[in-house]
């Protein structure tokens, strides 16, 4: 092992503090947007950005939901068979649907179907309304590659979660307490403009992203 | 790292004769530039956004000692496995190390100008390593065997015809397409498999949290969250500047940097890694590992006016809005980091002997500071850089390769001109030889800057009379 530790620490301490650092930092006054404005902004600039956005309700989700998917011809729809949303689906799930996976396994033993299945749905930890961004912060029933391996992402938002900035969210929810192993912001669906600047969506994660936002 | 000398008049002739390299780039910056502009439309708001910017990084500077050693401590909390590195070699070693005891051989990696630096791929590749790059623009000059040419958008110099060419020739059963949409899916397909496959992954970081021990990664393809969570390990390399104090820092940041990289109000993914995979999880890296890298930042970092070259947040912006880059491309200045932020950082990490001539490289029209996020005072380092190019006092925050210009006819050309100055019969003499044998200056024999200064320049006439003689002349008392 090397003293680079001991020789970097070192060269810094023997400099004396010489830098002015501001007294005061200006901050910009954040405006607070009613929940009709945040839905509306966060759904336009998600839209903007190619994800569908779908305004909907607790009641009337599901049935939104089935209709996107018999749009498409998927081989299967990743979830998580122990949450909320993982039991509603199940008990309401259809023969004509693509068959609902769940992800149980760790990714040792399941990569092979996490690469091959078109879609997986998740719920959001909330959104930010500035930017038009969803939060997810994956856990053990939603874990990480759901949002990623899949062509087809759906998050689902309930409106009364979404927050007007990302400083706003840190703030109110308190995330320097205790960060999860990984905090996301997706704002639609992957994209690349290498190539001459053209924008292109679908490049290594998702092809599609839609949410469906539960105003209720 | 040695490094041969870059023959800066060489390259730029050749960068200035491609006429394609030039349609290509002009293209692509007065994008990115209208881009960012449209998007930071509001000039108060903008300066403000970034006098708190300027202010993050300072602060964030200011303690930097404390701040890594608090990064250090909040990421082994958090299982997160911290190691310090002096040298890129030394930083090369302990990457090896990892994948090494892993018995990993395919390497995936996301978008780092460290590992540039470091020229890790080309370390790894002579361990019989491969390191693939997945950012598409990335993947796009690793086939081509290229460097990046540019901060943000690497692949920036070529054009589809020439990716169409590249593809075609350099993946297996890939027809020609220009398409841009196609070109991606084959990118896409290839990338993909090697995403499942890759035991190792590589990233860069943007910024590093020392309050909550958090690694953010700010990308739109999705392929650095790829390389961040489907393999087993993780190696994050970062600049040990690149450290923040607190979690509410990111996002004025945040904003900045994807406002004046390309103009987006968020990119796709902003990613935060806080520890690996923990027990009850079902994917993630079981190892993470950070290293923080020096190569002579904290020689930079001692002096007042040369540490705020620390503040940048690898942007481009300043490339984007370069007379000279938006001319050359970045593959000109021969060395990893070009552009404006380059001129200024590379002279410092690799020496003024080695690099200084990129101090040069500037017409001094102010507009890279304009735009730069952090306020960076990158002209007056630039002139700091060129003053130190000709100082040969060996004060304890002269730049590495400082006094490399001094040369004896420089030297007793300035010593003659003192003296002519200073002393009223030498300066009559000298200016009634000027006006005599001035326009033949280039023709003699003697110091060749005259002849290289006028190769691309009309010299100006010199008068046969000085100034002093007229005066004179006309009966002007000249007290």
């Amino acid at each position: 092992m090397s003293n680079a530790r001991a020789n970097i620490l070192a060269r810094l301490r023997a400099v004396a503090p010489q830098d002015t650092v501001a007294a005061t930092e200006p901050v910009a006054p954040e405006t607070e947007l009613g929940r009709a404005d945040k839905v509306a902004r966060l759904k336009r600039l998600m839209e903007n950005m190619h994800a569908e956005v779908v305004v909907t309700d607790s009641q009337n989700w599901t049935t939104v939901l089935k209709d996107l998917l018999r749009q498409r011809s998927l081989n299967g729809l990743l979830c998580a068979p122990t949450t909320l949303i993982g039991t509603t689906l199940a008990e309401s799930w259809e023969s004509d649907l693509p068959p609902l996976v769940g992800y149980t396994e760790a990714v040792e033993q399941s990569k092979e179907r996490l690469f091959t299945i078109d879609a997986s749905i998740t719920s959001t930890k909330g959104g930010l309304a500035d930017v038009g961004a969803l939060i997810l912060w994956p856990n053990p029933d939603e874990p990480r590659l759901m949002s990623l391996a899949p062509a087809l992402h759906i998050a689902v938002l309930e409106a009364a979660k979404i927050h007007g900035s990302l400083a706003e969210a840190i703030h109110r929810e308190g995330w320097a307490q205790g960060m999860p192993t990984n905090a996301l912001l997706i704002s639609g669906p992957s994209k690349t403009a290498d190539i001459e600047l053209v924008l292109t969506f679908g490049v290594h994660g998702p092809k599609e992203l839609i949410v469906l936002i539960l105003n209720d | 790292m040695t490094q041969t000398t870059v023959d800066f008049p060489k390259n730029f002739k050749k960068a200035l004769g491609d006429g394609q390299l030039r349609r290509n780039l002009r293209a692509a910056m007065d994008t990115l530039g209208l881009r960012r502009r449209t998007l930071f439309s509001d000039p108060e708001a903008f300066e403000q956004l970034r006098a708190r910017g300027d202010a993050i990084r300072r602060r964030a500077l200011s303690k930097l000692p404390e701040l890594l050693e608090q990064l250090e401590r909040k990421c082994t909390e958090n299982g997160i496995q911290v190691h310090w590195a002096e040298t890129p070699a030394e930083a090369n070693q302990i990457c090896l190390g990892i994948i090494q005891r892993h018995d990993a051989t395919r390497i995936i990696k996301g978008k780092s100008m460290v590992s540039e630096e470091m020229h890790l791929n080309h370390f790894l590749a002579e361990h019989d390593i491969e390191a693939l790059e997945t950012d598409l623009g990335e993947y796009i000059i690793q086939l081509d065997h290229e460097t990046p040419s540019h901060i943000i958008v690497p692949a920036i110099h070529k054009n589809r015809d020439q990716i169409a060419r590249l593809f075609h020739e350099k993946i297996p059963n890939t027809p020609y397409t220009e398409v841009v949409e196609e070109l991606n899916a084959i990118a896409r397909k290839v990338l993909r498999e090697k995403f499942f496959a890759g035991e190792v992954g590589v990233s860069g970081v943007n910024f590093a949290v020392a309050e909550t021990g958090t690694l953010c990664l700010v990308e739109n393809e999705g392929n650095g969250r790829m390389c961040t969570t489907a393999p087993p390990v993780h190696i994050a390399v970062m600049g040990l500047e690149k450290v923040v104090e607190r979690l509410e820092d990111v996002p004025p940041l945040l904003r900045l940097l994807t406002g004046s990289a390309t103009g987006q109000l968020i990119t796709t993914y902003f990613n935060m890694i806080t520890s690996p995979r923990k027990p009850g999880e079902k994917d993630g890296p079981k190892e993470v590992h950070l290293i923080l890298l020096d190569n002579g930042r904290t020689k930079i970092w001692a002096d007042p006016e040369l540490r705020q070259t620390l503040k940048c947040i690898r942007c481009g912006t300043c490339l984007n809005h370069c007379p000279v880059y938006t001319r050359l491309g970045g593959h000109a200045y021969g060395y990893v980091y070009p552009g404006p932020i380059g001129s200024i950082l590379t002279p410092q990490l690799e020496g003024l002997d080695h690099a200084g001539t990129m101090a040069t490289a500037s017409t001094f029209c102010g507009a890279c500071e304009e735009v730069c996020p952090v306020k960076i005072p990158i002209t007056d380092i630039l002139r700091r850089l060129r003053a130190e190019s000709y100082n040969k006092a060996d004060s304890p925050n002269a730049v590495k390769g400082h006094g490399y210009k001094v040369n004896a006819a420089e030297s007793l050309t300035w010593k003659g001109w003192a003296l002519s100055n200073a002393t009223p019969w030498v300066n009559a003499l000298n200016a009634k030889l000027l006006g005599l044998l001035g326009p033949q200056l280039p023709k003699l024999p003697g110091p060749d800057i005259v002849k290289k200064w006028t190769q691309s320049r009309a010299l100006p006439p010199f008068a046969a009379k000085s100034l002093h003689a007229l005066v004179k002349e006309k009966g002007i008392a000249d007290e």
